[in-house]
């Protein structure tokens, strides 16, 4: 059955809450039912109707044609066994909260994108926004569990309190990659700048590119980890270069000892 | 006792009597297969049968790079035992004894099973404070450091609690090197079938046991019905033209399993024939009132 089509009929004018848009919530509506669902968050009312054109499919499976980086939430607390694409971009907290299901955007997402996320599979092939996996204020840690695939580049502060799961970044990454990481791994093809893996507590942040991490990064030499290779073998259908990247010889640079120190980051030797 | 005859091989028309067991099983991989087989050899050690051993053990088969979860060669282990704590306790002990200090190795999960056994979760405490975890796909694995890299170790290993212990075969031939011949190709193809072990030194045994003994406290003796050397002074089983007896014992993961085994252990008989291999097959039971698994060789014939 095919899946149930969201087209978008012309570009939003405010940002929209699309968080009511999960096909847990759609189950059982009648398309008339899902078009009346109120999506504005300005006083300017804006109903799915309005901006959708929808076309009956299974609802387990939602497909969004055309998109907008004023998309919020969408995709927020996503159960597992469902599914969203979509065909454009994506705006703040795509996948916010979701605890499985898979996610795919062709275009860019926007900030905070997996924030809080526990389970599921998001790949977003274009950019990703600052605060990749990362908490809301006040929230104690980021993504707990998971899979995100980035193929273009992120914005600052990626993996920001990770506290599980995994992170594939193709692209470069903005300022202070994985800082304040409690665990979790992150991979990163591009660069990155700033403060690396800054007061990371027991993340693993394997970087395709050497810099100097400073002085709390302590060098503990060369090794063939097997557990890179059994990440190398896992990661190989979302992203070939990550799986390259985990299966060479990798050094090792412990850290951060300001804090925790349990945390890592690993280089192509 | 009645008999059926393919291909000049004599076949009894009798059962193999089998008990339930639980079993479990482990993925070991190394940077080699040398190493790959070494620790799975080792873990399998001193593990032929649960009366004098923690648990039943062998190697199910070898894992090439493209089957294993890390991309390493490796080796599928199966262990059995008499319930799911038995087994457990065998396995977190040989883990620790045998994998955990084997060079190279790491250790998966080989099932989902019923349970889960703590193998690494268990093992994670000699990295004394310094050990990794590492969560994908729903699992956690155990970075323990070690002095020649890490262990790797999945923290939970499924166990199955129905599985099926004490499928057999009697071989019997003319004299060793034949029967031998016959019995060495009957383990050569149970060991294609998948999910299933024979634990005993290179698949066979050749001390079969009755229940019962004449000396007081031991719970078992010498099968003297089946000792070629016996056969003019006991209630002998043997014919005049058997001179020696071996012994197949198959472990497996299902009741279906371990009757795949038994049928390619006959095939594989019958195959070599009665003038280089064996002349009569049989199988061990306690007359059908112990074990609910009964499997009869007339069905499981080529």
């Amino acid at each position: 059955m095919k899946p149930l089509l969201f087209t978008l009929r012309h570009a939003p004018t405010q940002r929209l809450d699309l968080s009511p848009l999960t096909p847990d919530r759609l189950i059982g509506r009648a398309l008339k039912e899902t078009e009346a669902i109120e999506i504005g968050t300005t006083e300017v009312a804006i109903k799915v109707g309005d901006l959708f054109k929808l076309r009956s499919g299974d609802p387990r499976a939602l497909h969004f044609e055309g998109g907008s980086e004023h998309f919020d939430f969408l995709g927020q607390k996503l159960l597992p066994g469902f599914s969203i694409h979509v065909e454009g971009d994506v705006g703040f907290g795509l996948a916010r909260n979701a605890t499985g299901g898979r996610i795919t955007v062709a275009g860019d997402a926007g900030p905070f994108a997996a924030s809080g996320m526990s389970g599921g599979h998001v790949a977003i092939e274009g950019d990703a926004g600052d605060f990749l996996c990362g908490p809301l204020a006040g929230e104690i840690a980021g993504m707990s569990g998971g899979r995100v695939i980035v193929r273009g580049n992120v914005g600052a502060r990626a993996g920001d309190r990770l506290r599980r799961g995994v992170v594939v970044i193709e692209g470069d990454a903005g300022a202070d990659f994985g800082a304040r990481a409690i665990a979790g791994t992150i991979i990163l093809n591009g660069k990155a700048e700033g403060r690396i893996g800054y007061l990371n507590r027991r993340a693993s942040l394997v970087l395709a590119h050497s810099v100097d991490f400073g002085p709390t990064y302590v060098d503990c030499g060369a090794h063939n980890f097997a557990f890179a290779k059994l990440f190398a073998r896992a990661l190989a259908d979302d992203s070939r270069r990550a799986a390259r990247l985990l299966s060479q010889r990798l050094q090792r640079y412990a850290g951060d000892t300001a804090v925790y120190g349990k945390g890592e980051i690993l280089t192509p030797a | 006792m009645p008999q059926l005859t393919r291909k000049g091989v004599r076949i009894d028309d009798s059962f193999a009597e089998a008990f339930p067991m639980a079993g479990t099983g482990l993925v070991i991989t190394a940077p080699n297969r040398k190493w790959a087989l070494t620790a799975a050899q080792v873990m399998t050690g001193y593990a032929t049968s649960v009366i004098g051993c923690d648990c039943e053990a062998g190697v199910d088969c070898e894992l090439s790079p493209k089957e294993t979860p890390d991309g390493r060669p490796g080796v599928r282990v199966l262990a059995f035992g008499f319930s799911p704590k038995a087994v457990e306790k065998a396995l977190v002990n040989r883990v620790g004894q045998c994998l955990l200090t084997c060079p190279g190795t790491a250790v998966f999960s080989a099932m989902e099973g019923d349970l889960k056994i703590k193998v690494g979760d268990s093992m994670r405490q000699f990295g004394d404070r310094w050990q990794i975890s590492k969560a994908l796909d729903g699992k956690r694995y155990w970075r323990v450091p070690v002095m020649d890299g890490e262990f790797l170790v999945e923290g939970q290993v499924g166990l199955v609690k129905k599985c099926v212990g004490g499928g057999n075969l009697l071989v019997m031939g003319e004299d060793w090197e034949s029967t031998m011949r016959a019995t060495e190709a009957a383990v050569a193809a149970i060991g294609e079938v998948a999910d299933a072990i024979t634990p005993f030194p290179g698949g066979i045994v050749r001390s079969g046991s009755k229940v019962g003994s004449k000396y007081k406290g031991m719970n078992a003796s010498t099968n003297d019905a089946y000792c070629p050397t016996l056969k003019g002074v006991t209630n002998s089983a043997l014919d005049p033209d058997i001179g020696c007896v071996l012994e197949i014992v198959i472990d497996g993961l299902t009741d279906a399993v371990v009757a795949d085994a038994m049928r390619a252990g006959i095939k594989a008989i019958v195959t070599i024939g009665p003038k280089e291999g064996a002349k009569r097959i049989g199988a061990g039971n306690y007359g059908g009132k112990l074990g609910p698994f009964h499997y009869h060789l007339k069905d499981l014939l080529p």
